[in-house]
């Protein structure tokens, strides 16, 4: 690659290889500049669909055979084709063909929506530069170097570069609210060579090149050069920064048009598109054990069949049983070589046997997860008014491990709190302003507002004071707004101008301005960047912004360099106590510690505040700094970091701010029933550790009796870490073996005695890395996790946003393996968002990329009560039914035919027909337990919001754990049995009818089928606890359906048939009294063991969810025993209650009583 | 004014369904209802169990082997399979009256009808009279499709073949002379099989229909000449021939080869010496079968089946067993909470 020389030597980092140059208008470089090499760049299409037209069918094939179940299927499949083999292809054939047509339905469907989506955004219409004329084209006709013209709310059709706008000062404002839902006007720059055009003309006279890197995902980033050509003069490079790059989905605001952009990443490349590709997916822990479980079964199905063959070997040594006289080979066969035969052999069976693997379970709980997720979208209770939104799907992989949740992550700042500021006081040196902000709906006036506590008058005193105000003032990215109509959240100021707003990204800065205002100092405006301010006096002061040190969450704190109208310059600095302290060299340091120390306590989030006076050459040498950072293609990030880290210094401190947060609507109720529901909730905030600790008292996380362990910095500078640790490892074991026998009586009961761990970034950092240096001896991560699992709820403070992934995916690998669960709402929240088994996002203020990139979003924390207790609850218990049912119901369907074996001479006899083979699984027992996992409900929801504990039921996978699995698969075998020898002994040489006839095999099959399907399906009757009618009808449907196809299908000479064994063969059955009677009676036997366990179980241990059953039910008893007497008085019959009759409990939750009233409505 | 009407586009439906509260009845297993329905249930089971017993109590049941395999016994000299056209008699008696109509029923046993290439080795296509089947008889059948000569074998296939044909007369023995007593053949197969999956081609006489094919390996006779004293029971509705073709589900079955329920004999078999006439063909020794017949009235519920009856009173004194158990399981742990009288 060809380096370029710029400024000085060429270096390093400025080859550049991932970079591409942009030819503005198409138009060729001056000669003597670089060779044009052409580079291809994608047009400006959108392609989110995953298939075409034309590829649809193979690449989803595909896409579904990569699934190991589905090609499980279609292997047994062409078996069937390939061999001789038992059951004709049609059997697994047709099944398969459901699940993959479903499927492909679904995707496709998806898909189609999609494609109309791209075709909208693609065919949308686009003013083009050509020529010096404005043409009107098609998005996705667009290339890479067209200059585009942008109009008011319209959305920008590509990745674009600022060349001029209609604004004077070359701005432009942009919402990028549907890219990461900010809905704050972000102000973009014009390239300042370009922005005095004002013409089309103009601008397609401009020359110039732009080189950029490669397309990436970040939204935040971009770093390029424009080259901008003048006759013969050596070009003239700017850098280009992410504040001129407009990316394509933002929308232009007030601004009217910009003119000549440049359309730098296209199509595909753009950065939307790249921020639209699909996350790592991920797995919950019931299909985990679900691929364990079917695992098991293909061993089951593998040694059923070797076992068979096995023995049909053994069975077969003597000739006559091999080959017995009526009963001959052909030739073909009789030539065959023995291993061929065995293993021919050994296929059939492993067809006949197929079936135990459930086909049609993959596609059911894909399609339960779908629909079921509904539920949650749907839920009206999860709706906010405020944000007009309800709760968000983004992947319904995940619906049953939000009832499998341990430790719950959660962030502080907008998920626990409000997000919703209010400035509360400021303190300069030590003396306290706070607002009197409306006393009686009456604003009092500025002057009379500034309390001062600590007066102690003198000149310094003031120009502390007026530098702090100013420095408030100044030191932001605050908008001023000064329209109605604002998209988002209004803030409105109805303080003589109605009509003006501040908008920020940042709520605290609009809550520092706006406290500011209340003090008397008001900030007008940026205008050509000179920024004003209406002082005290109401005087415009003007200072002229040079450069703006952003706020980032690595250095915590933010600067800005201006100049005063005394042309002096000045570096106001406002930031986390602990990145700005370190940073003084003067001022009542002391004072203000204990302050801003007093205000954390209180739960206040504070900052500091410094300054510093620059001398010309110190500004000059900033400015070197900044711009050589700000210049430079590669490592920006990290240059700009140095230049930040040598500007910020030597402050002088003015004071510090607090900053009221509230806590969000019922939090503290959450977090307690999270805690009751035995979830450990642990709180990774950046903030301090007091204003934390005071956050997570007020949400009740820590509780008067919590004792507090503190493994904090401070803590480690007095004592080694490793004394510490082992400190408080001691303390804790000792209290849990002393408490340890008094919690097994205890029971269930929330443990009186609990810890709260506080730790902080610095020491956690420590604790990880202690380890990874001395691997194996001194673990302090294991001790950690230690004393974490003994302490019920933990806040981590100081973290940065690494550090929040890094504590989940400790915890997440820690040998117990828990399901973790981390919300919140703020970009810093993502990564841990990302890590944790399920990610919830909340719609808050700071944007919208937690919620993106969460698996579920929803619009306020106490939502997340309902999402796990409820919803989470639910799905699981439905899921696991779901899976262990599907399992059971197949075992005992092929296990009969694996008992034939040994009654047909090994000779893979089906017992079953065709049509019963093929239909069992995809419509004679598949809509119940569809249906049944999706309405099922075991307890109402009243009960599960009132009693969280009913959460600890199914921790740790309880209902898909070895031991339930066991007794499914033993409960299936023992119906399996039951079915089979119950048939054997009714047909062991006797005749079933008064006319003495005799029924032959299919009979026996039809039999031991009928008895199945009943009794699998009232198996999930039995389970069911919830009846609706949609529950009614399926399973009364299903049998009904299974019955009406039985009598049609023998009914009829079906001509297609080449056989015709099932003719009248059920009605036949049906014409006998011994067949009712031991249908019957193998119904009833089959179920008995299960209904006995179920009433022992409930009786003798019950679970408590089993105790809220019936202590539900008894609350409806007693109070209908009082309805009923009411009743029977007012001359009604008598209720008589055997069962509980729910009535929807919409006006009145929580409260049988009201749905009693609905009740004796009804009733009379 | 827009915004109100996004928030209502973007509100979920409040219906009984979204929002997962349609109505339901929330049954429960408590103990309360199972041990009384437990109770029911056995009692209920009982009383079907002692009625199922008695019925299976009162059915007659007479049952010989006639393999032969005995040296004393009858057929002794017929097992050698080199002995053609043997004939051997059993002599029975009667001690009291065969009450109603008795069934006649051959048995075989440890010989396996249910094999899988043996039960799908037949062309229902050609059973049903269809002559191009006649003609090339479906893969299925092979080995038994053509003969060494190439021609197709009608009726085809292994079932077909290997058609049990033992013949059997019974004769009461009335002071020294023999009576013969009359079986019924007809109406032993399933009327559905007889009159409508089964049917000869349509070609009188019946023996046209069969020109160019041979009759099966192991058949003494072709097919239409199976009942030479009725026409109708010939071909493929021959009622011998469609009580075979059913195959039988268990390696021990029984076929119905006739009924007692003429002249004399309608109201039963009377006390009495029996003699059964046995036309010994069928070979079973080399696969160590047995053969067997078997005389048996029916009640309401078919055979003589004690099964039934006692698996319902073992069901159902476990029920009644089972509630006694949980009663006092019930008695013991008995929830606080509950009251554990249901109803009122």
């Amino acid at each position: 690659m060809e380096c370029r020389l710029q400024r000085g030597p060429c270096v390093g980092e400025e080859i550049w290889v991932d970079s591409r140059t942009v030819y503005i208008g198409h138009k060729d470089p001056p000669p003597g500049a670089e060779a044009n090499i052409p580079q291809r760049y994608p047009d400006n299409r959108i392609v989110s669909s995953k298939y075409t037209f034309w590829n649809f069918i193979p690449k989803n094939l595909f896409e579904q055979f990569r699934r190991i179940a589905n090609f499980y299927f279609l292997v047994i499949f062409l078996v069937q084709l390939i061999i001789d083999t038992p059951t004709s292809p049609v059997t697994s054939g047709l099944p398969l063909f459901f699940v993959i047509t479903v499927t492909a339905i679904k995707q496709g469907y998806e898909d189609w929506l999609r494609h109309k989506a791209d075709c909208s955004i693609n065919e949308c219409p686009v003013d083009v530069v050509q020529q010096g004329k404005v043409v009107r084209t098609q998005s996705h006709k667009l290339r890479v170097g067209d200059i585009v013209v942008v109009r008011e709310d319209e959305t920008f059709p590509c990745d674009l570069i600022l060349l001029s706008s209609s604004r004077h000062d070359g701005t432009c404002y942009v919402t990028t609210a549907s890219l990461d839902g900010e809905s704050s006007h972000k102000t973009y720059y014009a390239v300042q060579d370009t922005m005095a055009f004002r013409t089309e003309q103009e601008v397609d006279s401009l020359h110039a090149t732009i080189e950029c890197e490669q397309p990436q995902p970040d939204l935040y980033k971009f770093v390029g050069r424009i080259n901008i050509y003048k006759d013969k003069e050596e070009p003239l490079a700017r850098p280009l920064g992410a504040e001129n790059l407009l990316l394509r989905g933002a929308t232009l605001k007030n601004t009217q048009h910009i003119y000549g952009t440049v359309a730098v990443y296209t199509g595909m490349e753009t950065k939307m598109a790249l921020n639209y590709q699909s996350k790592s997916q991920k797995r919950s822990a019931v299909e985990k054990s679900m691929n364990a479980f079917l695992i098991v079964y293909l061993c089951i199905l593998i040694s059923k069949a070797v076992i068979n063959t096995v023995l049909k070997y053994a069975w077969q040594w003597s000739p006559d049983r091999d080959e017995p006289w009526y009963n001959h080979r052909t030739e073909n066969e009789r030539q065959r070589h023995m291993v061929i035969r065995a293993f021919t052999d050994f296929l059939a069976f492993m067809v006949l046997f197929n079936y135990i693997i459930p086909v049609s379970m993959y596609v059911t709980v894909e399609m339960q997860k779908f629909l079921g997720s509904y539920f949650i979208t749907w839920d009206e209770e999860m709706f906010d008014e405020e944000l007009g939104e309800g709760a968000q799907v983004n992947t319904s992989d995940l619906n049953e491990e939000l009832g499998q949740v341990e430790y719950v992550f959660t962030d502080k700042t907008g998920t626990l709190t409000e997000n919703n500021m209010e400035f509360i006081e400021c303190c300069v040196d030590g003396n306290v302003y706070i607002p009197h902000a409306i006393c009686n709906g009456q604003i009092l006036s500025a002057a009379s507002s500034i309390d001062m506590i600590d007066s102690s008058p003198g000149g310094y005193r003031r120009e502390h004071e007026d530098l702090f105000f100013r420095a408030l003032c100044l030191c932001h990215t605050v908008q001023v707004k000064e329209e109605e109509t604002v998209d988002g959240i209004k803030r409105g100021i109805h303080q003589g101008r109605p009509t003006s707003f501040y908008i920020s990204s940042s709520p605290d800065e609009v809550a520092l301005v706006e406290g500011m205002k209340r003090l008397g100092y008001t900030y007008l405006r940026l205008k050509d960047n000179y920024m004003e301010i209406l002082n005290k006096d109401d005087e415009i002061e003007r200072f002229e912004l040079l450069h703006v040190l952003n706020f980032d969450s690595v250095r915590r704190r933010m600067s800005v360099i201006v100049k005063s109208s005394s042309g002096e310059y000045l570096l106001f600095c406002k930031g986390a106590d602990s990145s700005i302290f370190p940073r003084i060299v003067s001022g009542k340091v002391e004072q203000v510690k204990a302050r801003v120390e007093q205000n954390a306590i209180e739960g206040l989030r504070t900052l500091c505040v410094a300054y510093r006076r620059l001398s010309e050459s110190e500004y000059q040498e900033a400015c070197h700094h900044l711009n050589e950072a700000k210049l430079a293609l590669q490592d920006r990030e990290q240059r700009l970091a140095q230049a930040y880290d040598i500007i910020e210094r030597d402050f002088v401190l003015l004071g510090a701010t607090a900053v009221e947060d509230r806590l969000q609507e019922k939090a503290a109720d959450t977090i307690e029933s999270l805690h009751k529901a035995g979830m450990k909730v642990w709180v990774l905030t950046g903030d301090k550790m007091e204003t934390a600790a005071a956050t997570c008292y007020a949400s009740k996380l820590f509780r008067r009796s919590t004792q507090i362990l503190e493994l904090t910095k401070k803590r480690t500078e007095e004592q080694s870490l490793h004394d510490v640790l082992f400190e408080l490892n001691r303390t804790v074991l000792r209290q849990r073996s002393i408490s340890g026998y008094d919690r097994v009586s205890v029971g269930l009961s929330v443990d009186c005695l609990d810890f709260g761990l506080i730790i902080d970034g610095a020491t956690l950092s420590a604790v990880l890395k202690a380890n990874q240096e001395r691997a194996g001896s001194g673990n302090y991560r294991e001790i950690f996790l230690e004393i974490c699992r003994n302490c019920s709820a933990v806040l981590c403070c100081r973290m940065a946003p690494l550090q929040k992934a890094q504590i989940v995916k400790l915890i997440k690998a820690s040998k117990e393996h828990p399901i973790t669960l981390a919300i919140g709402d703020g970009a810093n929240d993502v990564s841990m968002i990302l890590e944790a088994h399920v990610g919830i996002g909340i719609m808050g203020k700071e944007g919208r990329q937690a919620a993106r990139n969460s698996d579920y979003a929803i619009p306020k924390f106490k939502h997340l009560k309902k999402m796990l207790l409820v919803h989470g609850h639910y799905y699981y218990i439905r899921i696991a039914e779901l899976v262990q049912y599907f399992f059971y119901k197949n075992v005992c369907f092929i296990f009969p035919q694996f008992l034939y074996q040994f009654f047909c001479g090994f000779s893979q006899q089906p017992l079953y027909d065709t049509a019963y083979l093929t239909l069992y699984n995809i419509s004679f027992t598949s809509l119940p337990i569809l249906l049944y996992s999706l309405v099922e409900q075991h307890i109402t929801m009243e009960t599960l919001k009132r009693d969280p504990s009913l959460y600890r039921d199914i921790a740790k996978n309880s209902l898909l754990r070895w031991p339930v699995f066991l007794y499914w698969t033993c409960l299936g075998v023992f119906d399996a049995v039951i079915f089979f020898f119950g048939a054997y002994f009714l047909f062991d040489n006797t005749t079933f009818t008064s006319n003495g006839q005799m029924f032959g095999n299919w009979t026996f099959g039809t039999l031991v089928f009928t008895v199945l399907v009943f009794t699998v399906t009232l198996k999930l009757a039995l389970d069911t606890h919830h009846w609706t009618w949609i529950n009614h009808f399926v399973i009364w449907g299903s049998l009904l359906f299974y019955v009406i196809f039985s009598l049609l299908w023998g009914g009829i000479i079906w001509p297609f048939l080449n056989y015709q064994r099932m003719y009248y063969v059920f009605m036949q059955m049906l014409s006998s009294g011994p067949a009712w009677l031991s249908i019957i009676l193998l119904i009833t036997v089959s179920l008995l063991p299960d209904v006995i366990k179920k009433v022992l179980c409930r009786t003798m241990c019950p679970t408590a969810t089993e105790r809220a059953q019936v202590t539900y039910c008894h609350q409806l008893h007693s109070e209908t025993k009082a309805l009923n007497c009411l009743v029977s008085r007012l001359g009604v019959r008598c209720l008589s209650c055997i069962s509980c009759k729910s009535i929807p409990l919409v006006n009145h939750p929580g409260r049988p009583l009201g749905s009693l009233i609905a009740l004796s409505n009804s009733m009379i | 004014m827009v915004k109100e009407e996004q928030e209502l586009a973007n509100r979920p439906d409040n219906t009984a369904f979204t929002q997962q509260r349609l109505p339901a009845w929330q049954p429960m297993l408590s103990a309360g209802i199972v041990i009384p329905g437990f109770v029911l249930i056995g009692l209920a089971f009982i009383g079907i169990g002692v009625a199922l017993f008695v019925t299976s109590r009162s059915i007659q049941v007479l049952e010989f082997d006639y393999t032969g395999v005995d040296q004393n016994s009858p057929c002794f000299k017929c097992s050698d399979p080199k002995v053609l056209n043997c004939v051997c008699n059993l002599n029975f008696s009667i001690d009291s009256l065969f009450k109603g109509t008795v069934f006649f029923y051959y048995g075989l046993s440890n010989y396996y009808q249910n094999f899988r290439k043996y039960g799908v080795s037949k062309d229902d296509v050609q059973l049903s009279g269809d002559l191009t089947n006649f003609k090339t008889p479906s893969d299925t059948c092979s080995p038994y499709a053509y003969d060494s000569n190439n021609q197709p074998i009608v009726p085809c296939g292994s079932i077909a073949n290997s058609m049990f044909n033992d013949a059997f007369k019974l004769y009461q023995i009335i002071n020294g002379t023999n009576t013969l007593v009359p079986f019924d053949g007809k109406g032993i197969a399933w009327w559905t099989d007889y009159n409508i999956k089964y049917r000869n081609p349509s070609i009188t006489p019946l023996k046209n229909a069969f020109n160019n094919t041979v009759k099966p390996i192991f058949w003494s006779k072709p097919a239409y000449e199976l009942d030479t004293s009725d026409p109708a029971n010939n071909g493929f509705i021959n009622q011998n021939f469609l009580v075979w073709m059913r195959r039988a589900a268990l390696p021990n079955f029984r076929k119905l080869y006739g009924r007692i329920n003429e002249g004399d004999y309608a109201q039963g078999l009377p006390a009495g010496n029996y003699s059964l006439e046995i036309a010994y063909n069928y070979p079973v020794l080399s696969f160590d079968g047995r053969k067997k017949v078997v005389f048996s009235n029916v009640s309401w519920m078919g055979g003589k089946n004690e099964f039934l009856g006692i698996a319902y009173l073992v069901i159902g004194s476990m029920c009644v067993f089972m509630s006694i158990v949980m009663l006092i399981v019930y008695a013991k742990f008995k929830f606080p909470e509950e009251d554990g009288v249901p109803g009122h």
